[in-house]
């Protein structure tokens, strides 16, 4: 298995799909000449010409329709949104416009398009370019979301996401591009999506994890004198039900773990899915470890002390097995 | 400040400004070098638009059609004068006032007349309604409801046959209104920049909802005026006259299948009646819309093709026809059952529908 970094690893995936399928085009702003501001289209342009890979303005909303009028009429367009912030001023394209086609043309039309962004905090990029905001696409049906948790599954989700006939959301958190990890390549290397991956088993807490998030998880399950199951969902839309309640239901603690405001944020799904189907059987409430409700803060200190970080998780999980009630978050003034 | 505003009453009651008033008709246009068999074609579509419309119309005060419908009446020659001049496999994107070319493209009027109302057999299962209308088989890849946004589709549209190398060449139609969306000038921009086998076709009927698009636009051909911003040529053309947009069209079209990129063509046209089904359109000069009446684009090519000595007999029979056609497509639509609850969780993703999600 060769060893590279996230956003190589993102590079050959797209050039693998890019080979065995003529009708994948590549477009954003800086991914041609510059191979991406992330340089996760290096290499691109020059295998692939041009015509298949091209520098746009910056026009997100005319280029992310263009993506869903090429990805209607034959093309299977994978593009870049450099930060999610940016996908706000053409938001329209992916929620009512893309994945409403199929819909709207009495399912005779897919819209197979892969939209990558890079999300989330940890590199100093303050309040506008440092959210994750996957709570704007959840809702939406007809979209698929997905998220890369580091080099290992980023090429095999992603080669997934291009071949899919849907309109894919593809998040990659930006703080992982540089981290490198063993990666399985090939045709059959594709993760399917909507398939959550265990990452380690254990007996005591399931720990439910996406992008950015899976790392601390397993970080703090190794740190862990009790036992974690660790489950990284990878698809958002639609998650994998089926593998968290089997989970749980064997461990019967919950706790998710995620990098997004606390009101609102997609662990609220799981938890209420969990809650309701397993009523009964859990023997903590359901913990959900969370940013707090506040922007993403610029300084060094404070956005680490912003970010779930796996002190912090264990810490809160730790309370949850030993007292078996829910800790307060630590801007409540619970352990941290 | 405010006593001098009200010094102009026409800032209050948009009905009391000046009337903005057509253009005269050209009879000059009557020797343009069409086919007679092509106008008379276009005279039967123009009707069929018409009257289709008209029936939609009357259905809605029947309380059949629900929700909101955008008519097409007095504009019905760009419809047709684009559709006469595309192949088949050419895609036309639209908006949320899309009867028109949606039936011009060549749609069953039964199927629409059932999609109005909600029915299994409509062209989208009664889940689109008026304001989506689609029918991909004859290329016409959609009705958008929000402002701008086909036109960046269009766009993907027009660069997949440029790099499939099929010649199908995109035509975009929308509103005067919609040139003030940032989507209408970076769908412009993008066109122009990437050589894109596009034709955007403004429908200026001098109205966005309600208000004036003077009033909104600071400059008076709201595409046209702008076109040069993009390095596009200034095409504006009387949007009531179905020759000189069939010309125009044949033009803009060839010119995208050569490969020498987008056109911005700017049809200056009317709407007879409101916005919408639920406006009465009050805010317009009567003035002006009894000129505009007076230059129905329909009556002038009847007297058009008169003078090119098409028997009147010949065009009663043809508005006939087309009569017993509609009629025949409302009773279609009325006898057809509504969709069951089935229909509800279909066509969402392309591997099944809600329950696809485990
Ligand atoms: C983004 C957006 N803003 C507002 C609306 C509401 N709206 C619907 S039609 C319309 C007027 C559009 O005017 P124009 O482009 O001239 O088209 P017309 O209706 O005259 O054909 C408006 C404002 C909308 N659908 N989308
Ligand atoms: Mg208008």
């Amino acid at each position: 298995m060769p060893r590279m970094r996230m956003n190589q690893a993102i590079a050959q995936a797209i050039a693998d799909e890019m080979r065995s399928d003529p009708t994948v085009v590549v477009f954003g702003e800086d991914v041609a000449e510059a191979g991406g501001p992330f340089k996760t289209t290096d290499g691109l342009l020059i295998e692939f010409g041009p015509n298949r890979v091209r520098d746009t303005p910056i026009s997100e909303m005319g280029f992310l329709g263009a993506a869903v009028g090429a990805a209607a009429t034959g093309l299977r367009p994978v593009v870049e949104i450099m930060f999610i912030e940016f996908l706000g001023v053409a938001l329209d394209q992916l929620v009512t416009q893309g994945s409403k086609f199929r819909y709207l043309s009495a399912g005779k039309v897919t819209v197979p398009m892969t939209i990558r962004a890079s999300v989330g905090a940890g590199l100093g990029f303050a309040a506008q370019h440092s959210q994750t905001l996957e709570s704007w696409m959840l809702a939406s049906p007809g979209l698929k979301v997905a998220s890369a948790s580091g080099a290992e599954n980023a090429y095999g989700l992603l080669r997934s996401a291009i071949q899919d006939e849907d309109p894919v959301v593809f998040l990659e958190p930006r703080r992982l591009y540089a981290v490198r990890g063993d990666v399985k390549v090939g045709s059959n290397a594709a993760i399917p999506l909507g398939q959550a991956r265990i990452v380690r088993s254990g007996e005591d807490v399931t720990i439910v994890a996406f992008g950015s998030t899976v790392r601390v998880a397993v970080d703090a399950a190794e740190q862990a004198e009790f036992s974690a199951e660790i489950i990284d969902l990878q698809t958002l839309v639609p998650w994998d039900r089926q593998a968290v309640l089997e989970s749980v239901a064997r461990t019967k603690r919950l706790v998710i773990v995620e990098e997004n405001p606390y009101s609102f944020g997609w662990g609220t799904e799981i938890a209420t899915k969990v809650a309701s189907e397993l009523f009964g059987d859990l023997e903590a409430p359901v913990l959900r470890v969370t940013t707090p409700d506040v922007p993403v803060p610029f300084g060094k200190a404070l956005e680490e002390r912003f970010l779930p970080s796996t002190s912090y998780l264990l810490a809160q999980t730790r309370y949850l097995l030993e007292t078996g009630t829910l800790p307060r978050p630590w801007w409540e003034g619970g352990p941290t | 400040m405010s006593t001098e505003m009200r010094a102009d009453p026409g800032l209050y009651d948009y009905a009391l400004r000046p009337p903005r008033l057509p253009d005269p008709p050209k009879p000059e246009n009557d020797h343009l070098p069409i086919d007679i068999e092509v106008r008379v074609g276009m005279y039967e579509m123009q009707q069929l638009i018409r009257q289709t419309e008209k029936r939609a119309h009357d259905l809605f005060l029947q309380n059949l059609v629900k929700g909101t419908t955008h008519l097409s009446l007095g504009m019905e020659a760009i419809a047709t004068g684009f559709a006469r001049a595309m192949r088949p496999d050419d895609y036309t994107f639209a908006t949320y006032r899309g009867h028109a070319h949606t039936i011009a493209r060549g749609a069953d009027i039964k199927k629409v007349l059932a999609e109005l109302l909600g029915r299994e057999t409509g062209l989208l299962k009664g889940k689109g309604g008026s304001m989506h209308l689609t029918d991909v088989e004859h290329g016409m890849m959609g009705s958008y409801a929000i402002i701008g946004a086909h036109l960046c589709i269009a766009n993907g549209a027009a660069w997949s046959s440029q790099m499939r190398g099929t010649g199908q060449v995109t035509v975009c139609f929308f509103g005067d209104g919609t040139t003030n969306i940032g989507a209408f000038h970076e769908a412009v921009n993008f066109a122009a920049l990437w050589k894109l086998p596009v034709v955007f076709v403004c429908e200026n009927n001098l109205y966005m909802e309600y208000t004036p698009i003077d009033l909104v636009t600071p400059v008076e051909h709201p595409a046209a005026d702008r076109a040069s911003a993009y390095g596009l040529e200034a095409v504006l053309i009387d949007g009531n006259d179905a020759d000189e947009v069939y010309v125009t069209a044949e033009e803009a079209i060839s010119r995208a299948r050569r490969g020498e990129g987008p056109t911005l063509v700017e049809a200056v046209t009317y709407r007879q009646g409101g916005h919408s089904r639920a406006d009465p359109g009050k805010y317009r000069p009567s003035e002006e819309l009894q000129a505009w009446l007076d230059k129905d684009p329909i009556k002038l090519y009847h007297q058009r093709l008169l003078r090119l000595g098409v028997p009147e007999s010949r065009l009663t029979e043809i508005a006939q026809d087309v009569a017993r056609r509609v009629d025949e497509a409302t009773e279609f639509a009325k006898a057809s059952p509504r969709p069951g609850p089935e229909h509800l969780l279909t066509d969402v993703w392309a591997d099944g529908g809600s329950e696809w999600r485990n």
